[in-house]
Order: structure tokens, then sequence, then C-alpha cells
């Protein structure tokens, strides 16, 4: 299968002024192939987030490499970094901080479209339809993230990383703040994109019900390193570590 | 019980709103009466009638004269379009000077930020209007040079408030998001960083207002700002100052336009950051 993502071996060590330098993603490698749906799961404060923040270079790696669709970004800046956000986006784990507080969510889910070369109204246009398709009214294109609910902020913010369509989407906990019958919605429109336009998953997700039914392939992170990894059956059903069934058991 | 713990900072944030509406009222009158000043004199303030000098307040003037024989009234009228716009004219010039250097500063970092920074150091470590003074001095008199000199040491103090304002922005989440959207750093600036520092840094602007004009007559007091016989109510009071102890009133005039003033762009600034604070909202 023909990669879209490849780490090789990540490192990120956080060194914050006089205190110890904290290992938080240790020597980390993985591929996400084309069209393939894979999950990161793992305790808290195991590095999934840094993990997502090192591959989409919102963090600078201490160590290692990254490929997006065959081509290095480890160190990509300017006008190749912004190639490689056409081809990657980011649903981040804090919603309504993921969006200015002085924009409206009609405007940060436009900007992007605005960036790539959409004229102001088509942009308009086509912001309602994916507010539409992510289940939400229009009329919520005028409000400012402060003003909706948590659940209305994560289905723009994942309206918003659709916006160009990515072939890369990374999910961090992006489901969370969802009751069940719209993460469900959310979940078939994920499946549907991936089918039509062969996109591709990084989900990173602690409900372990929804990555066995949603993801092909999961990694298990334990303390900023991959510990295990298999399908998603395989590591479910049959977790080789202790520490992946303590996970499985503690949220089944 | 509940409702009073309800409606309570609402009706203290209805009372700011008036609060807020009647100094903009009255500041903006202040600014507009400045602007159209030519046409609210009496008399034309550079009139001399020496047979008139030093008169005292009287139905026909106001506020007597001075020792030309000129209408005091008139010319402390027509000297507020040089002491207003001229203080407006400065507090523009630093803000805007001084949000683009430490906008520039946060976003540039490595060594250009440690340059300019110690360069604003400099000049924050000097004592203020003694060095405007020199500045002043080396430049010659006049109107333009004395804002020029209080320009060199106030924008030191913008450029400090919105450096640290836009480092606070760029360790927000959001700015990852956009920056993943694709936008260059002029945009992220113009439409993210500017407007959520904004306040802030008008706030401080406004505030400066009352300083500045004082700051600005004083550097005329001392001769280093207009020169007679342009009207300005700082060069006016130096000019009559011998006249004090006879006359009180025609260097009284002048200060109490300046106190005026400055009490209205103060108590303007007062609301306003009333009303920006977060801990006054809804
Ligand atoms: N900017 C930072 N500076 C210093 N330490 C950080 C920073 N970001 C994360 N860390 C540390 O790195 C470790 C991993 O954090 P990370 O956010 O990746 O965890 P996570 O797996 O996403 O957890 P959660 O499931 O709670 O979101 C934590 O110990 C955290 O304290
Ligand atoms: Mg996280």
């Amino acid at each position: 299968m023909e990669k879209i993502l490849e780490a090789r071996h990540l490192r990120k060590v956080f060194q914050a002024g006089s205190r110890e330098p904290l290992l938080a993603v240790d020597d980390v490698s993985f591929a996400v192939g084309a069209g393939e749906k894979v999950a990161l799961i793992g305790e808290s404060g195991s590095g999934k987030s840094t993990v997502a923040k090192l591959i989409t270079r919102l963090l600078a790696v201490t160590d290692g490499q990254i490929f997006l669709d065959g081509e290095e970004i480890t160190r990509a800046r300017g006008m190749k970094l912004k190639q490689a956000y056409r081809k990657m986006q980011m649903v981040f784990q804090s919603p309504v901080d993921s969006f200015d507080p002085r924009c409206t969510l009609g405007d940060g889910i436009a900007e992007s479209l605005r960036n790539h070369g959409y004229a102001k109204a088509e942009a308009g246009a086509e912001t309602a339809r994916l507010m539409e398709l992510c289940g939400l009214r229009p009329e919520l294109s005028d409000c400012y993230p402060y003003e909706v609910s948590g659940g209305q902020c994560q289905r723009a913010a994942i309206a918003r990383a659709l916006a160009i369509r990515p072939k890369l989407l990374i999910l961090d906990e992006a489901t969370s703040a969802l009751d069940v019958t719209v993460q469900a919605e959310i979940m078939s429109l994920l499946n549907r994109l991936q089918r039509e336009l062969s996109m591709s998953y990084l989900f990173i997700c602690h409900d372990i019900a929804l990555v066995q039914d949603f993801c092909d392939r999961v990694l298990v992170m334990h303390n900023g390193r991959i510990v295990e990894e298999g399908t998603a059956d395989e590591v479910i059903r049959h977790p080789q570590k202790k520490y992946t069934q303590m996970l499985i058991d503690s949220v089944l | 019980m509940n409702e009073v713990s309800v409606r309570a900072p609402k009706i203290s944030r209805d009372r700011l709103k008036k609060k807020l509406y009647f100094f903009s009222l009255v500041a903006a009158l202040l600014i507009l009466a400045a602007f159209f000043s030519e046409y609210l004199c009496p008399y034309d303030p550079y009139a001399q009638d020496m047979s008139l000098a030093k008169a005292a307040p009287s139905a026909q003037h106001l506020l007597g004269t001075d020792r030309y024989g000129r209408d005091m009234l008139s010319r402390v009228i027509a000297g507020s379009f040089t002491s207003i716009f001229s203080t407006l004219a400065l507090v523009g010039f630093i803000t805007v000077l001084g949000t683009i250097i430490g906008v520039f500063c946060a976003w540039a970092g490595k060594w250009i930020d440690t340059v300019l920074m110690r360069l604003a150091d400099m000049f924050l470590a000097f004592p203020g209007l003694v060095f405007a003074l020199a500045v002043a001095a080396v430049l010659g008199g006049g109107v333009h040079n004395a804002i020029f000199a209080l320009a060199a040491i106030s924008w030191p103090k913008y450029a400090r408030l919105a450096r640290s304002q836009t480092l606070a922005q760029q360790e927000l989440p959001y700015m990852q998001a956009v920056r993943m959207a694709g936008s260059s750093p002029l945009k992220i600036i113009r439409k993210h960083v500017l407007p959520n520092i904004a306040g802030p840094i008008l706030v401080t602007a406004m505030l400066d207002i009352g300083t500045m004009m004082i700051e600005l007559a004083g550097l005329s007091f001392l001769g280093l700002g207009a020169k007679p016989p342009i009207p300005e109510w700082g060069s006016m009071m130096s000019d009559t100052r011998n006249l004090l102890a006879t006359q009180p009133w025609v260097t009284l005039a002048p200060g109490f336009a300046i106190f005026l003033s400055v009490m209205i762009f103060n108590l303007l600034g007062d609301t306003v950051r009333d009303w920006l604070d977060p801990k006054n909202r809804r």
C-alpha cells in the first residue's frame, strides 16, 4: 500500500527553563497508508497529542524525520509547509480554543478556503455546505466560538479541517464532546469521505469501542513510546501487553 | 435574592455604557470644537490692540486681554487646535509606530528582537522629559520637533506592550489552527493578532492622551514647542506668567483649558478600560 504519512524515529524533548527536560515522545516510528484509518490510543499524558503536533509541524522535532506523500517535510517552511497543509489537516483536542475568539465560526472555516484561492462568495457557499455536512445549522456561521456549545464547536472544527479536502486528517479526540448520535453521523461522514476520496485518518481516541468499529489499525502509546501495534481486532481482542489489556479493561 | 445577583452586573454594565457614551460625546465635541476653533473665536486671536492691553474680564472680553491687547478667550479657543491636535498626532504616531515595532519583534524573534528591545530599554532608561528637552533643544523649537522629541521617548512603552501581547497570542491554541489553514504571517497579524491585542493598546493610548498633552504643553512652556504668536496653551502660560500676580486670569485660562481637556481624555480612557475589562463583561 502507498504511504501517505511516514514518521521515522521521532523524538521530542520539552525543555522548559530550569525544569527537568521531559522526553514526551521517544523513538516513535509508524506509517499511515493511503485510505487507511489508524488509531492512536494510550493513557492521558502518553504523548499522543505531541505526536500529532510533531507530524503536523506545529512543534519542531528534536530528532527524526517526517514524510508526507513521499516528500520529507521535517524542516519544511513557508510555501512548502503550506503545500503540506493542503494535504494534511488536523482537528484539535480543545475545539473552542482552536478558533480565534474574535472571528466567527464561518470566518474560521472559510479562512483556509480563502487561502487556497477561493473567492469570497465561493468560500461562503462552500462553508455553508461543509457546515451542513457536519450537521450544523448555517446560522451558526455568524456565531463566535464562545457562543456555541462544545459539540457544535467540535463539528465546526471538523468542517474546517475537511474544507480543503486533505488526504490525511488527524483527529485529536475529535468526537469526545459529541453525543452518540452525532458521533455516529460524523463517523459515517468520515467513512464516506474515506471511500469516495480515499482519505486517511489518524484517529486519537479514548473510546475503544469506536476504535474497534472505525479503525483498521491501532497504535498503542505508553510513556512516549509505541508499545504495541496491529490490526484493530488483534490488538483489542488479543492484546500482547499488560498495559494494553489494562487500557482496554479500564474503558470497556 | 437570586434576581439581585443576576441583575447586579448588568446594571453596572449599563451604567458603564452610559458613561462611555457620555465621555465619548464630550471628547468628540472637544475635538470638533478644536477643529472648527477658527470660526468659534469671537475676535481675531492675533489682532493686537495696545489700547486694550491687560484689560480685566468684561462683557466684551470675557477673559480679558493679554499684554498686547489680544482677546484671551479667542486665544484660548484658537489654542485648542494646536494643543489638542498635536497631542492626538503624537499619541497616534507612537501607538502605530510602537505597535508595529512590537509585533515585528515578537514575530521576528532572534537577534532583531534582542537589538530592538535593548534599544527600547535604553530609551526607557532615560528620564523622559529631560531627554525630550535635549532632543527638542538639538532640533530647535517648533511643534513638529516637540512631537518628535516626545515620540522618541514614548514609543518603547507601546513596543513592549505590543510585543508581550503578541507573544501571548502566539501561545494560544487557535494560532496553530490558523497556521494550518495556510495563512501567511502578514495575514495572521492583520486578521488575528491585531484585533486581539488592540484593546489593551488602545486603552494605554487613551490614558496617555492626558499625559502627552501635559508634556507637550510643558515643552511649549519651556519655549521648545509652539512658537509665538501661534496660540498654544503651554506657550500662552509661559508668555503670560509674569502677569500671574496682577492679572491671574490670563495665565489661568489656558491652564484651566489644559486641565479640562486632560481630565476629559483621562475619564474617557478610564471608562474605555473598564468597558474592555473582561471582569465587566456581560
Ligand atoms: N508544550 C509543552 N511543554 C512542556 N511539556 C509538554 C508540552 N506539551 C505536552 N507536554 C508534556 O508532554 C507529555 C505528553 O503530552 P500530550 O499532550 O502529548 O499527552 P496526550 O497523550 O495527548 O494526553 P491526553 O490524552 O490527556 O490529551 C505530558 O507529560 C505533557 O505534560
Ligand atoms: Mg492530547
